[in-house]
Formats: C-alpha cells, sequence, structure tokens
C-alpha cells in the first residue's frame, strides 16, 4: 500500500505535469482537489485513463471520480480493492 | 461612425520582438527552413497551475496579449478575435498520433481540448474573466484578416470601444515533415534559404503570436489608425493593381499617396510574382518594406506584417533589414498592406497616423 | 428591426439529403442515430452517431469531382450543402453582385488526416491531402465549387461556428459591406471527435434524451447546411421569395471552462440577451426555441437555468431540440438548426424532442415531445461551444 502511495503521487505529477511539486509535498491526506493540489475536472478526467490504462479500472460515469480521487489515501485504498492489473 | 486605433501591441515571433523596441537585434537566419520561435519566458506571465496544460500556442498568445494590454494600459474589451490558420496543431497532432498508436484506447482530454481552433481566444477570456464577444477564424491566411475586419465593422456600427485581436500559429516537427513532403517547405538541401529573389518553390515556415488592443479612442500611446481592410478569395496577378487602385479610390487616396507598401514576399518563386509585379509596376516609386525573412511564413505571419507597419509609423523609422528598396520619405503617414499565400486569400490593409 | 433576409437553403444531414427530406424526417419522427457504417472505430458498437449514409465516393460523383480531387468528407458535404441553398436562391451569376462566403467547421479535413496520417511517407498517391486539413480549405473547395471569387472565410468556435457564420453574415449585410452572402457550416464525423468527445466522457452509449432527467450524453452526428442571406435592395432587385428574417443574434463567452458551461449559464443568458436587444424583441414574443440541448448533464442544465432566467419558468414558450434526429453535428449543428427553425417559421410547427421521458429534478421545463401546429412569427435558436462560447440567433417571419 505504502508503495502504491508514492508511485501514485509520482504518477499523478508526471501525468497533471505539475512541475513545481516534488512527492515528498503531497500528503496521503490532501485534498487532491480543491484547496489542496487544485486539481480540475479536466485532470479527473486524466486520472480516470489512469486507472484505465495502469490498474485495468473502467470508470463509466465521471462522477465515481469524486470519491475516489478524494486523497491519495482513497485512491491507493480503491485501487488495491479494484485492481485487474 | 468611431474610428479604430492600435493603441497596444504585442508579438512573440522568430525575432526578439519582445523587450526590444523595433527589430534593432533582428537576424536574417537563410539556414533554416522551419525558423525556431524566440521564446519569452512563461513563468512571467502564467501561473503554474495555469501554464500546466497550454499548448505553445495558448502560452504565445497569452504572453503575446499581455504585452499588448499593458502598451495600451487596458484588460477591459467589448470583444476577443482571433485568427489561427491551423491552430494548437501540435496538441492535434498528439492527440491524433496517441489515437492512432494506440488504437482509439487510452486517451486523455488535454490534447483534445486544445485541439479546439478558439482555445486561445477562450483561454485569454478565461483569464480576464473576459465574457463579451469571442471569435476565432481559421481561414488560412486571411484568418488574422478576418478578425480584424470584423473588429473594424464593430466600431464602424458603434457596437464597440475597445476590442482585442490577434493572430496565433504553431509549428511542430510532424506537421513541418508533412509540409516539406508536399513541397510547402523548402527542401532540406536548399539553403541559404533567400525571400527575395528566391528561385525555389515553397516557403521558410515558422510561428508566432502577435496581438493588438485595438480602441476608438486616440491616445497618447497610440500607434496607427486602420482605415479600411479588405480580404478576397482569387485574385489573377495582372488583376491586383487594379483592385489595389479602387480599394485606395474607396478610401479617397491613390497610389501615390502611399508611404510605404508591405508585401508578403514568402520566397515562394511561384506566387512571389503577385508581389513583384506591383513592386515594379505601380509602387516602383514607393517604399517597399518585406518581413517574412524575418518572421518565417505562417497563416498569421500578416499579424507580424501588421506589427511592422505599426511600428514604422510610431517610430517613423524602417529599419534598413526591412528595406526591398530605397526610396527615402520624410515621414510615414499612410501605409498600405497587402498579402496572399499560395496566390488564394488576398488581403488588403491600409493603416495611418493619427 | 426588420432583419436580413435569407432567400436559399441548403442541407445534408441523416435525415435527408435535400431540405424537403429532412423536413418530411422532422415530420414523420425518423430519427437516423445509427452504428457507423463509413468509419471504422473500435467504438462502434457503443457509439451510435448520426451518419450520412453515403460514401465519400458516393459523394464525390455527385459532385462530379475529377478522380484526383482532394476534397475532404468535410469539403464534400459542405460543397453540396452550400450548391443548393445558391440554387434555392436563384443565383445564377455568383460574381456579378458583392458576394461572400462565411463557413464554419471544427476539425475541418481532419477525416482524411487521420486516414492517411501515416501513409503519406509510404504512399506519394495520398500527399495531396496533407494541404486540406486546415478549416480554410473547406472554404475554399465550397467558393472553388460555387465559383466565388469575393470575400471568404471561416469560423470555428467549436459547436457555435455556424451560428457565428450567420451572424457575421448578417452583420455584414446590414453595414454594406457584401450585398449577398452565403453562410453555414460543415463538419463530417472523425475518429478524432468521436474519441475525443469520448475522453470528455460525454458521448451517450445509447439514443440522446435532451432536457431528460436520465439522460446520458450526445450522439455525434455529421451534417452541413447553408443559407443565402440577401440585403433587402438585392431583394427588391430581384424580386427574391424571402423564406424567413435573421431578426437578432448575440455571442457572449461563459469565461468559466474550457469545455463546460456555468452553473447558471451565463454566457447563454448574455447571448440571448443581446440577441433580443439586436431583434428589439421581448421574450415573450418567442414561439419556438430551438434549443442546443446536446442532451449531456452539464449542457441541459446550464441551458435550462439561462432559458429560465431570460423567460421565466412559467412563461417559456415551446421548446425542442432536434439533435435526436440528427446527432449533434459540431460546427454545423447551428446552420442544421437555422434551417430547422426557417422550416418551423415556414410550416408553422414545432418539431418534437424525441426521446424524452422524464422532466429534470431542477426545474420544470417540458420539451415539446409530438409535432405541434401553430403560428409561428419568431424561433430563437442558441448554440453554444467550448471555450463557452455561446451564440443565439432570432429567426422571424418575413412580413
Amino acid at each position: 500500500m505504502e508503495a502504491l502511495k508514492q508511485e501514485l503521487k509520482a504518477k499523478i505529477i508526471e501525468v497533471l505535469n505539475l512541475e513545481d511539486i516534488n512527492v515528498a509535498d503531497v500528503k496521503d491526506d490532501d485534498a487532491l482537489f480543491g484547496d489542496g493540489l487544485g486539481l480540475d475536472s479536466i485532470d479527473a478526467l486524466e486520472l480516470i485513463v489512469m486507472l484505465d490504462k495502469d490498474y485495468g479500472i473502467k470508470l463509466v460515469d465521471p462522477k465515481e471520480g469524486k470519491n475516489i480521487f478524494q486523497s491519495i489515501e482513497t485512491m491507493a485504498a480503491y485501487i488495491t480493492a479494484n485492481r485487474t492489473k | 461612425m468611431r474610428k479604430t486605433y492600435i493603441n497596444g501591441v504585442g508579438c512573440i515571433s522568430a525575432q526578439k520582438t519582445f523587450d526590444t523596441i523595433f527589430l534593432e537585434e533582428a537576424i536574417i537566419n537563410e539556414t533554416a527552413n522551419v525558423l525556431p520561435l524566440e521564446i519569452p519566458v512563461y513563468k512571467d506571465f502564467i501561473s503554474p497551475t495555469a501554464i500546466r496544460r497550454m499548448a505553445k500556442g495558448v502560452k504565445n498568445g497569452i504572453v503575446a496579449s499581455a504585452l499588448a494590454m499593458k502598451e495600451a494600459n487596458t484588460e477591459t474589451f467589448d470583444a476577443i478575435i482571433t485568427g489561427t490558420g491551423m491552430g494548437c496543431i501540435d496538441d492535434s497532432d498528439k492527440f491524433l498520433r496517441a489515437l492512432i498508436d494506440n488504437n482509439e484506447e487510452f486517451l486523455t482530454p488535454t490534447s483534445f481540448i486544445q485541439s479546439t481552433h478558439n482555445t486561445v481566444g477562450s483561454q485569454i477570456a478565461l483569464g480576464l474573466q473576459c465574457k463579451a464577444y469571442n471569435f476565432t477564424y481559421v481561414n488560412g491566411s486571411v484568418s488574422f484578416e478576418s478578425a480584424l475586419l470584423d473588429a473594424k465593422l464593430q466600431f464602424d456600427e458603434n457596437e464597440a470601444s475597445s476590442i482585442l485581436i490577434g493572430g496565433i500559429d504553431e509549428m511542430n516537427d510532424y506537421t513541418a515533415s508533412l509540409f516539406k513532403l508536399a513541397g510547402f517547405i523548402k527542401q532540406d538541401n536548399e539553403s541559404p534559404y533567400k525571400v527575395l529573389n528566391s528561385t525555389t518553390k515553397g516557403v521558410v515556415y515558422s510561428e508566432g503570436a502577435t496581438f493588438f488592443v485595438l480602441e476608438d479612442k486616440k491616445q497618447d500611446h497610440s500607434y496607427a489608425e486602420v482605415l479600411d481592410i479588405e480580404i478576397i478569395n482569387k485574385l489573377q496577378v495582372n488583376e491586383v493593381e487594379a483592385k489595389i487602385i479602387d480599394f485606395l479610390k474607396s478610401n479617397s487616396l491613390q497610389i501615390s499617396d502611399i508611404d510605404a507598401v508591405i508585401l508578403g514576399f514568402n520566397g515562394d518563386v511561384e506566387t512571389d510574382v503577385f508581389y513583384r509585379k506591383i513592386a515594379e509596376n505601380c509602387f516602383k516609386n514607393t517604399q517597399q518594406v518585406y518581413y517574412k525573412h524575418l518572421s518565417g511564413e505562417y497563416n498569421t505571419a500578416s499579424a507580424f506584417g501588421l506589427w511592422v507597419g505599426a511600428k514604422i509609423i510610431k517610430t517613423q523609422q524602417i529599419p534598413e533589414i526591412l528595406k526591398v528598396n530605397s526610396v527615402e520619405k520624410p515621414d510615414y503617414k499612410t501605409i498600405l498592406l497587402y498579402n496572399q499565400y499560395k496566390g488564394i486569400d488576398h488581403s488588403f490593409t491600409l493603416i495611418s497616423k493619427c | 428591426m426588420k432583419g436580413v433576409a435569407i432567400t436559399g437553403m441548403g442541407i445534408i444531414s441523416a435525415i435527408g439529403n435535400s431540405v424537403e427530406e429532412n423536413y418530411a424526417s422532422l415530420l414523420n419522427n425518423k430519427t437516423a442515430i445509427t452504428t457507423i457504417e463509413n468509419i471504422s472505430t473500435v467504438h462502434s458498437d457503443l457509439r451510435k452517431v448520426g451518419e450520412i449514409k453515403k460514401t465519400n465516393q458516393e459523394l464525390a460523383d455527385e459532385l462530379q469531382l475529377s478522380a484526383d480531387n482532394n476534397f475532404s468528407r468535410t469539403a464534400m458535404i459542405g460543397a453540396i450543402a452550400a450548391k443548393q441553398a445558391v440554387q434555392d436562391a436563384g443565383i445564377t451569376s455568383i460574381n456579378e453582385y458583392k458576394t461572400g462566403l462565411i463557413s464554419a467547421t471544427s476539425v475541418g479535413g481532419m477525416d482524411m488526416t487521420e486516414r492517411y496520417y501515416y501513409d503519406y511517407f509510404e504512399k506519394p498517391e495520398t500527399i495531396k491531402y496533407i494541404s486540406c486539413h486546415d478549416g480554410g480549405d473547406v472554404a475554399q473547395k465550397i467558393a472553388d465549387e460555387l465559383g466565388l471569387k469575393g470575400m471568404v472565410t471561416t469560423i470555428s468556435t467549436a459547436c457555435s461556428s455556424a451560428a457565428n457564420a450567420i451572424m457575421l453574415g448578417a452583420r455584414l449585410i446590414k453595414s454594406g459591406k457584401l450585398d449577398r452572402v452565403i453562410v453555414g457550416g460543415t463538419d463530417a464525423l472523425a475518429k478524432f471527435t468521436i474519441n475525443g468527445f469520448k475522453t470528455l466522457m460525454i458521448l451517450s452509449d445509447g439514443y440522446n434524451m435532451p432536457f431528460d432527467n436520465d439522460r446520458k450524453g450526445l450522439n455525434l452526428g455529421e451534417a452541413a447546411a447553408f443559407l443565402v442571406l440577401e440585403s433587402d435592395e438585392m431583394v427588391a432587385k430581384e424580386n427574391k421569395k424571402v423564406l424567413a428574417r435573421v431578426s437578432g443574434y448575440g455571442n457572449a463567452n461563459d469565461a468559466f471552462h474550457q469545455t463546460a458551461s456555468s452553473e447558471n449559464g451565463d454566457g447563454a443568458f448574455l447571448a440571448m440577451e443581446k440577441a433580443f436587444q439586436v431583434s428589439g424583441l421581448k421574450p415573450e414574443e418567442i414561439d419556438y426555441i430551438n434549443v442546443h440541448g446536446t442532451a449531456t448533464p452539464n449542457n441541459d442544465l446550464s441551458e435550462g437555468r439561462a432559458i429560465v432566467r431570460v423567460f421565466g419558468e412559467k412563461n417559456i414558450p415551446d421548446f425542442s431540440s432536434t439533435k435526436p434526429f440528427t446527432g449533434h453535428t459540431l460546427a454545423a449543428a447551428a446552420a442544421i438548426e437555422a434551417v430547422y427553425s426557417v422550416l418551423a417559421i415556414q410550416n408553422n410547427v414545432v418539431f418534437p424532442n424525441m426521446n424524452f421521458k422524464t422532466p429534470m429534478e431542477e426545474f420544470n421545463m417540458i420539451p415539446q415531445t409530438t409535432l405541434k401546429q401553430k403560428n409561428i412569427e419568431h424561433v430563437l435558436s442558441n448554440s453554444f461551444g467550448f471555450g463557452g462560447n455561446c451564440s443565439t440567433v432570432i429567426f422571424s417571419k418575413s412580413e
């Protein structure tokens, strides 16, 4: 789980071009959207593709992303429970 | 009928056109068939959160428009109008390549969104929170002139007092390779690439973003007044002179009133004849100016041409590097710009000292 | 304000290859959202579209193009619609008066670019298509087909493009810059747009259901439509029949998000407000709204709220989205719907909003779900695009 969290932080920084942020800057329970990392709905769509591509998880409704992408913590938990690859 | 004044300009191009006065650092590059851009420090203008998804054209457009707004000292507009021949071609290309390479799987929206041609104009509006009229023209070498014509129409009809207009185009490696294949860009082994008296087909390409703040009020810092603009899809070489005479006449002017003519010479041996014919005839006693040896050719390079025209009128001088011939003039009051690409999409723009 | 005269129309869409065929389909509930046939895409089973059931070869034959032509599909359907419009307006000598063409497209010749992307370097016979990628090439080809030499330009503001082409055309006529202008838009289906909209997760996996509480997104479509606008001097001089008039128009930017519309539909509200100002009409004079109604959760909520703001929830006129018939035809959509608006005025009929079952919970807005006959003087048509681009055009009966 810890390794997955680190992996997610690195991936999010890379996929979303968060140039000024380091893995160490992101805490497990930081809000990814809104006040935290400041991600938006387009980022959410990017993350949905990442779930599909890297973990074999297909979301059909973008609204499902809301709960999953609350924080690194929630993302890692969801991926662990649902991953197919 | 309100007047149209150019009250601020901003330009990102293959030359250092920011933090300079008027091409004093310009360099003629005759060895590249795609001129690289002189890139500003984007982060001086755009926040890190905003910049991370922006295409090159969006960044250049935002910086060029910011420079123009700073000069004009306004950020409030009744319209934002842009022109672009190809849009943010690099993101279109990225999305398309991913689509083909991954057999339509695992695609992400960012590059698709930026492939929409109005993305520059709308991201500027988003940044300024400007809810006004917002148009984007996409029509080859009259993309920018269409934006200018639209703006002028709004001033003429008393519908606007302040409009931001701009021309933006991108180039990337893949598109350049296609354009070489099709012969639009000069072949790799043909350098030195000269624009005047070229004997080869095709052009030297580049990219850029040029913005103008247009207002109905003359200011101390005004550059020039835009008198008129006309767009014509098709003309024969021997029809251009008559067209120009007509166009000038409708503005109560004649050839002898033109203090300088800015021509879109681009080194394509097949179509530069459109310019050469008038340069050798009706404008042989007129100061002729060219600029695509500095800016390269691209669909909105003519916006760089208007930038040159505005600078000539404001500074009342023409850098030697721009001169086709040498006709001394005590002052530069009225300037005509003429542009076409591949013999179609002709435009005539008339500006004057204000 | 009397408005600018419309003297001709042409259209090719999934529901018909002419104005008459489109009208017949609208009257008979003949929708045309089907499995895609002309493009091979991995999404063909799940993403139905509004497709013109003609191959490129059939379209080329119709235009009598030579074998070495380099028309994109977008240019071909555009040329077909524009030629119909010019013929309908009875124009024979196109350069006799100051005549312009204002086209609109979103992806231009992308259908060819995506087909030959890697072939260009392998197959010399495909190189001719490199120049047909950009939007301007589409207008150029249409102008050539019409023999038109004057002002030609193209507007690309995503899904509101053709509304803006109509708007610019009307302004050019009003200002006297042009005597006649052919305005409209064209967009062919492409894998590029199918996949692009899919990444935004706004494609329906079934049939689009505008203004339904359970709507799940849009179906893409392809189409082209053009209208001929003429000055009153031209109409008088040539004794032209006026089909209807463009009486109002407005464009505004939502300035909210790159692809989504704002909660309260600010941009849409402002566009409608401006159109009313230009026309001098009041909201209560509108008999029918042809809504943008893409059936994405976001559009219909935002557009609905804007309509409520303009008209008042109790005073909303009959409204419908015609996208269940045609699919969302992107840059062409507003031209398609302009033709439908004129047909509504000519025939005094409101077209049905198909696929509607359950009202949205956010407000009390029930679209007209069956064909309705009534006198129609004024139709308001909305079209919104990415980048917050919001446009409204009002069409009126010519007295």
